[in-house]
C-alpha cells in the first residue's frame, strides 16, 4: 500500500521506518512546515537529517501531500479538541478522494464521530483507528471480532504516564510531584503532562470507545429497519444508546493531581491501590482515580496499559501492554493498514 | 446472579457477624480468628464481651467479617471444625461493604462531623477510619473510611455529596457489574507484574 503520513512526531516517524518492513511504502510525509513527496518512496534517513538540522521535513507544502497519489492517508498529527483541526478535514480530504484513512490522532473519532461516520457513508474510503485506544493494544479490533454489540462494558488502565505517576507513588512513598519531575526526566511524562494526568487522554480513549459501542447498536437499529420497515419505532435496541455520539463534554473525569502519598498509603494498608481507571459502561463514561485490589488484574504498574472488556457470552477479557510509544501506535496504525490491504485483495 | 462480582474476580464482599463462645484462656481469640484469615474472611470488628461470661463461664464474642457468601459458609464450616463453639452465624447479615478514600482539609472540615453526617444520611456505619495526615491538622489528609450499608449506590452517593459539600476529594472502589456470571477464570491474559 502507498501511504501519506501526516504528522511528523513519534508516530509519523515510527509509521516511516516500519513500514517497509510491512511491505508499504511512504510516498509523502508532511509536519506542519513541509512536506517530503515521492511517489517511489521517501527516503526517509533524508528526512531524518533535515528535521535533526531543524528544517521541515521537506520541501513540498503540507497541503501537496494531501494531493500525493497514496493509498491510505495516515493521520498522526497532535489530538486537538473542540472540532479536531485539522485532523478531522485531513480525514475528509482523503475521503472526498475515495481514499482510505488511518488515524493515530484521537480528534476526529473522539470530537467529531457522527461527522467522520457520514462523511464516510459517501466514500469508497474506509477510516480506521486502531492506534487511537491504548496504543499497541489490540483493543477496537477485539470488539470488532467479538461484534460490539457483544460487548457491555469496557474499563481499564489507558494512561501509561499517570499509571507510573501512581505505582511509583505507591512503591516509593513519594509525592506527585516529585515523581513527575522523574517521569519527565526518564521521558515518561512530556513537558507539558496536563492531558494525560488530568484523566483528558483517558477519556478521549474511552469516549472513542463509547462511539464504537453506541455505533454497533444503532447498526442494529439500522439493519432492524431495513429489514421490516413496519417495524419503524422499534429503534431502541439493548444498549438504549442508538444514534448517539459522544465527545469529550459527556465524559465525568477526574485526574491524579490531587492524590497525595497518604492515600496510596491508607489503601496499600487495606490491600488496595489507587489507579486511573476509564469506564464506559450503560451509556456513560467516566475517567478517575479509584481503589483497585492490589496485585489484581487492574493494577498495571509502570507504564502498562489494560483493557478489560466485559463481553454477553464470553465473561471478561483483559488485553494489557504498551499503551503508547511510536513503535508501539505504529504497529497499530499498520494493523489497519494491514486490514485494509486484506479487504483490497479479497 | 453474581452480578456484582468485582472486575477483579471473585464476588463482591458482605458483612457478617458470627458469634462465638470463647474459654477465658490465652490465645483462645486468636484461633478462633485464624479459620477466618485462612478462608479470605477480612476482619471488620471484634466485641469481647468481657462483661457477659456465661453460665459456663466462658466469653461470647461478636466478630463481624467481611467475605462472599460462599467465602463465609466456609468459614463457619472451619470454625466448627476447629472446634470454636459457634452461636450464630450470618443472622444479622447487614449489608454490603463498601470503602472509600476522603481526600483534602479532614481535620479542619470537621471529620467527625462528616462521619456522623454520612451515617445519618445514608443509614449506614461507619465501621473503621483510619486517618493519615502527614503535614499535621492543617494540610491535606486522608481518611479510609469503611461503611456498611444495605445500599451501596445510595451510600456513594451521599458519600460525594457530602464531600462535595465540604470540598473533598473521593475515592471510591471500582465495582462494576459484570454481565454474566464468570470471573478470573476466563482472563486471557492478566499481565499484572510488568
Amino acid at each position: 500500500m502507498k501511504l501519506a503520513v501526516v504528522g511528523a512526531g513519534a508516530v509519523g516517524r515510527a509509521v516511516c521506518s516500519l513500514a517497509p518492513e510491512y511491505g508499504h511504502t511512504v510516498v509523502a510525509l508532511s509536519d506542519s512546515r513541509g512536506a517530503a513527496i515521492d511517489s517511489e518512496g521517501v527516503a526517509f534517513e533524508d528526512v531524518l537529517a533535515r528535521t535533526e538540522r531543524g528544517e521541515p521535513v521537506g520541501e513540498e507544502t503540507p497541503d501537496e501531500a494531501l494531493d500525493a497519489p497514496y493509498d491510505v492517508l495516515v493521520e498522526a498529527t497532535p489530538t486537538t479538541l473542540g472540532n479536531a483541526e485539522p485532523g478531522f478535514s485531513h480525514v475528509r480530504r482523503a475521503l472526498a478522494r475515495d481514499r482510505h484513512v488511518v488515524l493515530a490522532n484521537k480528534g476526529p473519532v473522539a470530537q467529531r464521530y457522527g461527522d467522520l461516520r457520514s462523511a464516510q457513508r459517501e466514500s469508497n474510503g474506509r477510516v480506521l483507528f486502531e492506534a487511537t485506544v491504548a496504543g499497541a493494544i489490540p483493543a477496537l479490533s477485539t470488539i470488532a471480532d467479538l461484534g460490539a454489540e457483544n460487548v457491555t462494558a469496557v474499563r481499564g488502565v489507558l494512561n501509561g504516564t499517570a499509571n507510573f505517576i501512581l505505582s511509583r507513588m505507591a512503591a516509593e512513598g513519594l509525592d506527585y510531584e516529585h515523581v513527575l519531575t522523574e517521569a519527565q526526566d526518564l521521558g515518561v511524562a512530556e513537558a507539558d503532562p496536563a492531558f494525560d494526568v488530568d484523566g483528558t487522554d483517558a477519556a478521549l480513549k474511552c469516549v472513542i470507545l463509547a462511539n464504537v459501542l453506541a455505533d454497533a447498536t444503532t447498526a442494529d437499529a439500522d439493519a432492524t429497519a431495513n429489514d421490516s420497515t413496519a417495524a419503524k419505532d422499534g429503534s431502541t435496541t439493548a444498549g438504549g444508546s442508538s444514534g448517539r455520539t459522544y465527545t469529550i463534554a459527556d465524559a465525568d473525569v477526574a485526574g491524579i493531581e490531587g492524590v497525595p502519598p497518604s492515600a496510596l498509603d491508607l489503601a496499600a494498608e487495606d490491600g488496595r491501590t489507587i489507579r486511573l481507571i476509564g469506564e464506559v459502561s450503560d451509556g456513560a463514561v467516566r475517567v478517575g482515580p479509584r481503589l483497585v485490589p492490589e496485585g489484581g488484574t487492574l493494577a498495571v504498574t509502570g507504564t502498562q496499559n489494560i483493557v478489560q472488556l466485559e463481553t454477553r457470552h464470553a465473561g471478561r477479557l483483559n488485553i494489557s501492554g504498551r499503551g503508547a510509544g511510536g513503535p508501539e501506535t505504529a504497529t497499530a496504525v499498520l494493523a489497519d493498514v494491514g486490514r485494509l490491504e486484506s479487504e483490497r485483495g479479497s | 446472579m453474581s452480578n456484582d462480582a468485582r472486575p477483579d474476580g471473585g464476588g463482591r464482599g458482605r458483612a457478617y457477624t458470627v458469634r462465638l463462645e470463647l474459654d477465658d484462656e490465652p490465645g483462645e481469640l486468636l484461633s478462633a480468628l485464624e479459620p477466618i484469615a485462612a478462608n479470605g474472611g477480612n476482619l471488620l470488628s471484634i466485641f469481647h464481651e468481657r462483661g457477659s461470661i456465661t453460665p459456663r463461664g466462658r466469653i461470647p464474642v461478636e466478630v463481624a467479617l467481611e467475605a462472599t457468601p460462599e467465602g463465609f459458609e466456609t468459614i463457619v464450616a472451619a470454625l466448627r471444625e476447629a472446634g470454636v463453639a459457634v452461636i450464630q452465624a450470618g443472622s444479622e447479615r447487614y449489608g454490603e461493604v463498601l470503602t472509600v478514600l476522603l481526600i483534602g482539609p479532614l481535620v479542619d472540615t470537621d471529620l467527625s462531623d462528616t462521619l456522623s453526617c454520612l451515617e445519618r444520611r445514608a443509614d449506614a456505619s461507619v465501621t473503621d477510619v483510619s486517618l493519615s495526615a502527614p503535614d499535621g491538622t492543617d494540610g491535606t489528609s486522608t481518611a479510609r473510611i469503611r461503611l456498611v450499608t444495605a445500599e451501596v449506590d445510595r451510600a456513594l452517593s451521599v458519600v460525594h455529596d457530602a464531600a462535595s459539600e465540604k470540598g473533598l476529594d473521593v475515592i471510591e472502589p471500582l465495582t462494576m457489574k459484570a454481565a454474566t456470571e464468570t470471573d478470573a477464570g476466563t482472563d486471557s491474559n492478566t499481565g499484572t507484574d510488568r
